[in-house]
């Protein structure tokens, strides 16, 4: 992409602030990746408050870079680059408030499932997924930072390792929940927490088609592999 | 049965309007302009497909205007000019020996930045073309006829009850509106437009804007504009001419989301390349 710099050099201060607005926000939202995991296997209830309080600055940013970029649409009428860079920051800071949101929801269920008993090697695979997750985050940050479409095409496609955790421990939980229904309410639990790190990264994959688009001005044109079967996952009771 | 006979004659409509739209109306070949010993453009090579609004932008002094006066001759006018290579109108080159560059310029109106209307009455203004090219036999035709342009240039309910009155006494916007009507009174094949708004207030301006998407109907419209959002609005091809070259041309929508050539997009995103 072109870096030099334009005419009107406020122009070139709005875009900044723009980028350094969003870098803000991802890096709030990776931490709270980061902190909603250490909630669930630390069974650090405090955590559960500070994810909170940096939810809302998350908000408040998504609402403050909204308002910044449509204020550039309007004073501005950007072109070309400029506007694929205002209209995706629009779009990447959606998704982010996204991940957000399910971030604190898996905070908040920290506090059951700590009460519960740990389920086989439920954690350590929740842990991984959330591991995936948070290197997405920053991989496709970082393709945002330096305009580069293959680092967002690497990360876009590394949302097929989280799929397929999420297949597996999906399968696994329905088998605890059959074994023993006491095991049910862990279970959902871990289900949604599953869930809520399989949607992060379903974000962090359209957070990285807009870096491809914003960086050549069209989507990806090939078809991601999805690899979530969950929708058509059954276990046999008789197995 | 009615909706059906509508909905043919729609089909059919539709029909018309794809073989028109088949092949340029205007091929340059080759363009280039001299003024004196400077040269002005550099083989400009384009086709304008018909019954759409191409918009010419580029910074001050890289041709557009110029160009633009290559497809109806008015570089003749200037005795320092000279002109090369071919601009060809429906298979022939306007400027090969035969051809009579009045006849021609009824075939591609213009207008220009400034409104420009006779000194004479809105009537007469309308009428001067019709009357010199002799298109129209009779009063009632004549009447016809300006009745027409002035509606078909969205200017008629403003002014039937006083065609009589001077032309130059019409605001800015209405005598722009005044000398499209007055381009399209000889239905032209080609209308060029010279920056045609860049004299008019934004509501004149979206009112020209307007019409010149109902004039796409009927006419070829070519477009110099300074405003790329104009641009945009307006038009479904752009080209950007830098210093005398034809940089890039394509579809408006993609000229303005994703340029291929680092000029224009320097250009439009007001960047110092």
């Amino acid at each position: 992409m072109n870096k030099d710099a334009h005419i009107v050099t406020s122009f070139d201060n709005d875009l900044k602030t723009v980028e350094t607005l969003v870098l803000e926000m991802a890096g709030l939202v990776e931490a709270q990746v980061n902190d909603c995991v250490t909630c669930l296997l630390k069974q650090d209830l405090e955590l559960v408050e500070s994810i909170r309080a940096s939810d809302k600055r998350v908000d408040q940013l998504e609402t403050e870079i909204g308002d910044m970029a449509i204020r550039i649409l309007v004073q501005r009428q950007p072109m070309a680059q400029d506007l694929r860079a205002v209209v995706v920051a629009l779009k990447m800071v959606s998704n982010l408030e996204r991940i957000g949101d399910y971030a604190k929801n898996v905070a908040k269920r920290a506090s059951v499932v700590t009460e519960l008993t740990p389920l086989g090697s439920s954690n350590e695979t929740i842990s991984r997924m959330s591991e995936i997750v948070q290197d997405m985050i920053r991989g496709v940050v970082d393709s945002y930072v330096a305009r580069d479409k293959d680092m967002a095409d690497h990360w876009r496609h590394k949302d097929e390792d989280v799929d397929l955790i999420h297949n597996t421990l999906f399968r696994e939980l329905l088998t605890y929940m059959m074994e023993n229904p006491r095991n049910i309410t862990s279970c959902m639990h871990l289900l949604f927490i599953a869930k809520n790190f399989e949607r992060m990264g379903d974000h962090t994959t359209n957070i990285a088609e807009q870096v491809h688009y914003m960086v050549s001005g069209a989507l990806p044109d090939d078809d991601r592999a999805k690899s979530d079967l969950t929708s058509s996952i059954t276990v046999d009771l008789d197995e | 049965m009615l909706n059906n006979s509508v909905e043919s004659e729609q089909k059919m409509s539709e029909f018309v309007k794809t073989l028109d739209e088949n092949g340029p109306i205007i091929q340059a070949k080759g363009v280039e302009v001299y003024y004196g010993e400077k040269q002005a453009l550099f083989g400009i090579d384009i086709d304008f497909q018909k019954h759409q609004v191409t918009s010419l932008i580029g910074p001050s002094g890289c041709g557009k205007s110029t160009f633009l006066r290559c497809i109806n001759r008015m570089n003749d006018l200037v005795d320092i000019a000279k002109v090369k290579g071919q601009v060809i109108i429906e298979n022939q080159d306007i400027y090969s020996k035969d051809v009579d560059v009045v006849a021609l310029r009824a075939h591609v109106g213009m207008v220009f930045q400034k409104p420009n209307p006779f000194p004479k009455s809105i009537y007469d203004n309308v009428a001067y073309g019709p009357r010199i090219h002799k298109t129209v036999s009779s009063k009632d035709e004549m009447d016809y006829v300006v009745e027409h342009s002035l509606k078909r240039a969205g200017l008629w309910e403003e002014v039937k009850d006083r065609l009589h009155e001077q032309g130059t006494g019409l605001s800015g916007g209405q005598q722009q509106r005044l000398c499209i009507a007055r381009a399209i009174a000889i239905e032209p094949k080609v209308i060029l437009m010279d920056e045609p708004c860049s004299a008019l207030d934004p509501i004149a301006t979206a009112v020209v804007e307007e019409l010149i998407d109902e004039l796409r109907e009927r006419f070829t419209i070519i477009i110099v504009t300074h405003s790329m959002q104009q641009a945009a609005r307006v038009s479904q091809k752009t080209a950007f001419f830098h210093l005398g070259n034809l940089v890039e041309h394509g579809d408006t929508d993609q000229i303005f989301t994703n340029p291929q050539d680092d000029r224009t997009e320097n250009y439009i995103t007001g960047r110092i390349g």
